[in-house]
């Protein structure tokens, strides 16, 4: 509670007086206030609550992003095991991660999150990482591997490099991430992204999507201003997502946000199955909104039967209104389905 | 002679205005700046609450321009429109309007990001329609200001028959009670003009504007404000006084504009909450500046017009201030105010002084000692009914 100063005292009780002294005007002016708060409507359109669309300068584009899968180049081993050979490049970018507003972050190869490298276990996984940025990074990858694989001890020197080598196990989805110190920021700055090792019988046929919850702390106050799946905020608000009809879908959700505890992800009119952290291929529950710390990841497996509009959040109200919100459009006519 | 002292002044500011041509269109900002982002200053001026809208105006105070992106209200981004433009330059002023659902009687926090990712904040603390200057708000501040500034002072005036049966070094206690009420006063204004010279945008340089409003309204008085008691005849005497409390209305009624300018913006901006018990305190403590009008006249017979046209002169500014608070506010305008007030506060402090120098002989005599202390504790402990 703030100590109330002379003048602060003196204008409450003064407004008290004008409250009494003419109860009339008082009251006419609360009514008018209450009447406005109510009816006045505000929130036009839910796809404007942002000032701006996509915006061109964000390093990516949402919705190429969301189905576009890394496989590397790919060769043989004598042995007949798969080689699996990617590029990646450290560099710091100023992205225009909101209409208008800019964020100087470090990216892997321009684009906050990464690409999202692909794989099937077993698979020879070769990273050439060049880091091309102003400071010392590493790449941490989620799975298994020697120790000198494990990007923590070897820091990589501004225009230096280095090769990440190791076996595709286990199969579901993993992260990678910079594990330089300060940790925090180089994970808040952009150093992230998704990494799927399918299991070598695949899964079935599906609309594969990729969607890495993270946010932005433009301020660098120590708390997110922006929240979105896949970097923009309202992103899928602005296109949303063209889904089939009786289609399974697949989305491959990792979360990454620094600073909140937890965050989640919510479908509307739907549920969905959950394998958690992708590694089995029985699910483990079945639900329409999951929570995540950070660093956690899952694959949720949903079909649509009715055509029409759906919104998908985080049911933190707070993230979803701050960007974290998208909709699928469910395309398809006709019948129920059978 | 005259044409070569001309030319003398001249060269410092030519070669002035050479060495900035040199600065800005040659390389030397090149090399000076760092490549670094700017540092952004905004300052919220305004915010006005209609139904379903909030408009804020902004003001630019830093060095560089300011480009607004993206409004949150309440943790949550919002549409809006910015006028004239997103981007304000150095000095400039935006506005934004935000349709939002505001909720009566409830906090909203508003946040700006601009295109660096810097955000200002604003509270708004409790929500209420902002009101309109119609014939029923003059209304409401006219009824504020009699009840804070016109009616106590005059009640205070009341006293002048009181004084008038006092011996004369108990006419002199009175007047360095006043002296000591008007200290407590300055003291007071002082404060609340540094206080809010703290929101003044940054490039306005809300503190040396207290300096200004502070010293020039004490050296206007000083300079205009008629012959010093010191310097009068015997029979100007009685004259003298009377401009001494004249003067000393005057300078509560600069005190009591920034009061009335506070009033006005608090009533505007919606921090509204009965406390008649606050109010009463405030009476009490504002008779006693009725009190200290009257002290040097005491031993006159002043005409009942005059002493109207004092209470008037020291009470009607708060009522002036409320209209103007309430109508078009700014820290900046708030912040000049109560300067003013303080200096002409300050000012007749050492009128007073005057007053009593040319009066007695000790003027630190243990009695008028007392009087000071006795005005400072008045105004003290009347202001903890204020403040309870």
């Amino acid at each position: 509670m703030k100590r109330l100063s002379r003048r602060e005292a003196l204008k409450r009780g003064l407004l008290g007086i004008a409250g009494a002294a003419s109860a009339a005007s008082a009251g006419s002016i609360a009514h008018a206030a209450v009447v406005g708060g109510v009816d006045g409507a505000a929130h036009p359109d839910p796809h404007a609550v942002m000032t701006g669309g996509v915006p061109a300068g964000a390093g990516i584009d949402p919705t190429a992003f969301l189905r576009h899968f890394d496989y590397g180049e790919v060769s043989k081993r004598p042995n007949g095991q798969t080689v699996r050979e990617y590029q990646i490049v450290a560099l710091d970018r100023d992205l225009e991660v909101m209409p208008g507003v800019f964020y100087s972050a470090w990216t892997f190869d321009g684009g906050v999150p990464g690409p999202t490298l692909r794989c099937t276990e077993g698979d020879l996984v070769r990273v050439h990482f060049r880091n091309g940025g102003t400071h010392q990074h590493s790449m941490h990858f989620h799975g298994f591997h020697p120790a000198s694989m494990d990007g923590v001890f070897e820091q990589i020197d501004p225009g230096g490099s280095y090769v990440y080598e190791f076996e595709a196990q286990p199969f579901g989805l993993q992260l990678y991430h910079c594990h330089t110190m300060p940790l925090k920021r180089h994970i808040a700055k952009g150093l992230y992204g998704a990494m799927i090792i399918d299991p070598k019988r695949a899964r079935p046929r599906a609309n594969e999507m990729v969607m890495v919850m993270n946010g932005f702390d433009v301020n660098f106050d120590g708390e997110n201003e922006i929240y979105a799946v896949n970097t923009v905020p309202f992103a899928y608000q602005a296109n949303p997502i063209v889904l089939q009809r009786g289609e399974l879908n697949r989305i491959y959700l990792v979360n990454v946000l620094e600073f909140d505890l937890l965050n989640s992800m919510h479908i509307h009119a739907n549920f969905f199955n959950v394998y958690r952290t992708g590694t089995s291929l029985v699910p483990s529950e079945f639900t329409d909104t999951i929570s995540m710390g950070q660093g956690e990841r899952h694959i949720l497996e949903f079909t649509y039967d009715r055509p029409g509009k759906f919104m998908f959040h985080a049911h933190q109200s707070e993230f979803a209104e701050l960007g974290w919100m998208g909709v699928f459009d469910v395309q398809g006519s006709g019948g129920p389905l059978v | 002679m005259i044409r070569s002292r001309t030319f003398w002044f001249l060269v410092p500011l030519a070669l002035l205005g050479v060495l900035v041509l040199i600065v800005v269109k040659g390389g030397t900002l090149k090399r000076l700046a760092r490549g670094l982002p700017p540092v952004e200053e905004l300052s919220v001026d305004r915010v006005r609450l209609t139904p379903g809208h909030i408009v804020v105006d902004v003001v630019n105070g830093g060095p560089d321009p300011v480009t607004i992106a993206q409004v949150m209200i309440d943790e949550a981004y919002w549409a809006h429109t910015m006028t004239p433009d997103r981007t304000v330059g150095r000095l400039g002023r935006g506005r934004i309007e935000i349709p939002y659902p505001w909720v009566e009687g409830e906090p909203h926090q508003i946040k700006l990001v601009t295109s660096t990712g810097v955000t200002f904040d604003h509270e708004i603390l409790v929500a209420a329609e902002t009101p309109r200057p119609d014939a029923q708000y003059f209304l409401v501040f006219t009824l504020i200001g009699l009840y804070v500034g016109v009616l106590p002072v005059a009640i205070g005036l009341l006293w002048l028959p009181f004084l008038k049966r006092l011996e004369r070094r108990w006419i002199h206690f009175a007047l360095a009670l006043t002296a000591g009420l008007l200290v407590f006063l300055a003291v007071e204004a002082l404060h609340e003009a540094l206080e809010m010279a703290a929101r003044v945008a940054g490039a306005f340089q809300g503190t040396g504007l207290v300096a200004i409003g502070v010293l020039l309204t004490w050296l206007g008085l000083q300079a205009f404000g008629g012959p010093g008691s010191r310097q009068q005849g015997a029979g100007d005497a009685a004259a003298g006084r009377m401009r001494l409390a004249f003067l000393i209305a005057l300078g509560i009624g600069l005190h009591n504009l920034g009061e009335g300018l506070a009033i006005g913006a608090a009533y505007a901006s919606g921090a509204v909450s009965l406390g008649a018990f606050l109010i009463v305190g405030f009476m009490i403590h504002n008779t006693t500046e009725g009190l200290g009008i009257v002290a040097p006249i005491a031993q006159d017979a002043p005409p009942l017009r005059t002493l109207v046209k004092a209470g008037l002169l020291a009470g009607g500014p708060t009522i002036l201030g409320a209209w103007l608070g309430g109508v078009s506010y700014s820290p900046l305008l708030a912040t000049l105010c109560l300067a003013v007030g303080a200096g002409a506060i300050l000012q007749v402090i050492g009128v007073l002084y005057g007053a009593l120098a040319s009066e007695t002989k000790t003027v630190w005599s243990p009695l008028n000692a007392l009087g000071v202390a006795t005005g400072l504790v008045l105004m003290y402990a009347t202001g903890l009914l204020v403040a309870s």
